[in-house]
């Protein structure tokens, strides 16, 4: 059996920053990793694996990354294939799904995809159902308590209003939560293997055959309008030792504030 | 189990450099860090003088990633509202490499360890070791949560809280508070060109370096301003044991220094983006550690290697200088293939035949000057007032300047103390 565990390559969004005079954020010095949703799809990928079978790393990254992806290698992959963003015109879920589906067919005879039910950054929650929609494959989302029984895998839906248990022949798209497993970490033996696990890189053009426009067509966007919030603080200290009366200041400033209600 | 030639354990200057010489002279070599990446658990100012770099890595300019190269260096004492500069520039702009670089860490050492990977070395970024797995006395490899790893020989390159030593009952040589600083620093980003104007510098690849005397919350230490590409690095270092004594939180410490009008006229506008704090040893050559044992030899800072001169506080450079010298004596003993302490012996030769060393023993007199407190609080509010004197026409007649000195002096210290200090700092710096 072949698995793949799509992963991306996300802004750090708690060391994201805006810039209070033009409210751009700013996404060029913003440290990139690996997600932190794409360590429980690693950990799913790898715990489902069934004796002789492999798992193969897949993302979307500009390949003079590969080194962040060293410990995603150590939790058990057998290799990773980056398909190329450096050059990358286009954006957005669509061409992004475009470019997964057109590496999964090329990988070829992949019984299984496991993605993030949605990225840490982006949180668009479309690439996997646009994926198993170009793969012509289900789509079993927000699984908890994956079982794999031959070509069936079973799965509790974590849905909004319940649990729901369902079953499922592969091939198949399955996305999961960050509820739905603890992912492991790595020990330094983990990593030393790493080292010798094979890197693939492909482009997306000479490789998978699509060109800017093709992915134009699918649907890729190449502007993306996003506008920080700056947030003045008001930064008010109230000092002194009679806690009571500080407190009063408090509630009072609370109070004009329309933060609480008389 | 895995077994390697050479173990590195942290992969800063000295653990990058040790990795990078015994890689290339073909051991297998492995470098286990605990940062996420080179560079990410450290604190340094950072200045780097190019000359030990450029032993051992030529021509490091053309491709490290350095700030601003260093061409001017000044010593500024700081009163309460004075300051006296002694400000060196030197103004031949063709020569490369320059004296000194300023480097960011968190740019710098991935490079560094960048060069060990290239060389064959490999970096493993992530992880802890937990301790130095010995046999029969001899160490023999280390272990990382709960891996064991083993080696002909363990470089310990762990810094300067190196802990490993100590754990496996190796390292006898305590130390004393007195023999601690804190470093306390600030990153504070100001835009390129304001950087370039507000120092005098020509274009964004000249910066400066200041060290300042006095100001620094009543406690014996230093401050210091380098400047980056777009971003200024000003910290202080002190003593622990008087930051203990006075009560103060290291950060105010380093609040009262960029307080100070002439310190915080050169941070204005600018926005903190980083804050670090590390204890640091003193350094000095009558406190360098045990530099090896049977299968492991210590560089860089674990071995308390650092050389403090009031005016410059090497760091770097001496751990590069001491990891190159371990990686001789290592090659050699692989000759012999023996990793024994008496191998390992030519370490310490080889180390003590460089300038780094030298220059160690050439300052060793400077340390006495580090515990006296005059020097913090009395003379840095003396020479700006006995200049304020001299430059400033007032009410009262003129005074020349060694009138002005006694006068300035009266309560403050006596001719008698002065003149001993004078000598203390003449046998530390000047002869």
């Amino acid at each position: 059996m072949k698995i793949v565990a799509c992963i991306k390559y996300s802004l750090t969004l708690s060391e994201l920053k805006v810039d209070p005079a033009t409210r751009e954020l700013r996404l060029a010095t913003t440290p990139q990793r690996v997600g932190t949703i794409d360590r429980n799809v690693l950990e799913a990928a790898v715990v489902l694996k069934p004796e002789g079978s492999t798992v193969h790393g897949l993302t979307l990254a500009p390949a003079g990354a590969r080194e962040a992806f060293r410990e995603a290698i150590a939790m058990g992959l057998d290799d990773l294939t980056i398909v190329d963003s450096t050059n990358w015109a286009a954006g957005g879920p669509m061409a992004t799904a475009a470019v997964l589906a057109a590496a999964i067919q090329k990988m070829g005879d992949v019984d299984l995809v496991v993605c993030g039910e949605a990225s840490d950054d982006g949180v668009t929650y479309q690439v996997p159902p646009r994926l198993a929609e170009r793969l012509g494959w289900p789509l079993l989302a927000y699984a908890r308590n994956i079982a794999l029984a031959g070509a069936t895998l079973t799965a509790d839906r974590d849905l909004d209003i319940g649990m729901q248990s369902v079953a499922c022949d592969l091939p198949l798209v399955l996305t999961v939560t960050q509820e739905t497993n603890t992912p492991r970490r790595p020990t330094l033996m983990d990593a030393v293997k790493a080292k010798k696990k094979p890197v693939v890189v492909w482009q997306p053009e000479a490789d998978l055959g699509l060109s800017a426009e093709a992915l134009q067509a699918a649907g890729g966007v190449t502007r993306i309008a996003q506008e920080g919030i700056v947030i003045a603080r008001k930064e008010q200290l109230f000092q002194g030792d009679d806690m009571k009366a500080l407190a009063n200041q408090l509630l009072d400033a609370l109070l004009a504030e329309h933060v609480v209600a008389e | 189990m895995e077994k390697f030639d050479a173990i590195v354990v942290g992969a800063g200057p000295a653990g990058a450099t040790a990795a990078y010489l015994l890689a290339k002279a073909g051991m297998q070599v492995i470098v286990i860090e605990r940062g996420e990446t080179p560079g990410s658990k450290n604190v340094s100012g950072a200045l780097l003088f190019s000359q030990v770099y450029s032993e051992i890595f030529p021509k490091f300019w053309e491709s490290a990633p350095l700030e601003r190269a260093i061409v001017g260096h000044a010593i500024t004492f700081l009163g309460e509202q004075t300051s006296v500069n002694l400000d060196y520039r030197d103004l031949d702009e063709g020569h490369v490499p320059h004296n000194a670089y300023s480097v960011l860490r968190a740019r710098f050492d991935p490079w560094m360890a960048q060069q060990a990977e290239d060389a064959g070395a490999m970096l493993m970024p992530g992880f802890t070791v937990d301790k130095l797995l010995q046999e029969n006395g001899r160490v023999v490899g280390i272990e990382a949560g709960g891996d064991a790893l083993m080696a002909d020989v363990v470089v310990v390159a762990e810094g300067t809280r190196s802990g490993l030593l100590k754990e496996a009952g190796l390292r006898t040589d305590e130390y004393h508070a007195s023999d601690v600083s804190i470093g306390v620093k600030d990153v504070i980003a100001l835009p390129e060109d304001v950087i370039t104007n507000r120092f005098q510098c020509l274009n964004a690849d000249e910066g400066v370096a200041y060290t300042c005397v006095g100001h620094t919350g009543g406690v014996e230490g230093g401050g210091f301003l380098y400047t980056n590409k777009d971003t200024l690095s000003v910290g202080v270092v002190a003593k622990i044991d008087a930051v203990y004594k006075s009560k103060l939180q290291p950060h105010a410490i380093l609040n009262e220094f960029k307080a100070h009008p002439f310190i915080s006229r050169l941070i204005a506008g600018g926005e903190i983006v980083e804050y670090s704090a590390q204890a640091i040893h003193r350094g000095g050559v009558h406190l360098i550690g045990q530099l090896y044992g049977d299968g492991y030899v210590v560089v860089g800072s674990a071995a308390r290697l650092l050389l403090n001169n009031v005016m410059t506080l090497r760091g770097m450079d001496v751990a590069v200088a001491s990891a190159a010298a371990a990686a001789k004596a290592i090659l050699a003993a692989r000759e012999m293939g023996d990793y024994s302490h008496t191998a390992l012996a030519g370490y310490e030769q080889n180390f003590k035949a460089t300038n780094v060393y030298k220059d160690m023993v050439t300052f060793k007199d400077t340390y006495p000057l580090l515990e006296n407190e005059r020097l913090f609080h009395v003379y840095p509010e003396l020479a700006g007032a006995v200049l304020g004197d001299m430059f400033t026409v007032g009410a009262k007649p003129s005074k020349k300047g060694l009138k002005a000195l006694r006068d300035d002096m009266r309560g403050k210290v006596s001719l008698w103390q002065m003149l001993m200090d004078m000598n203390q700092i003449g046998k530390g710096l000047v002869r």
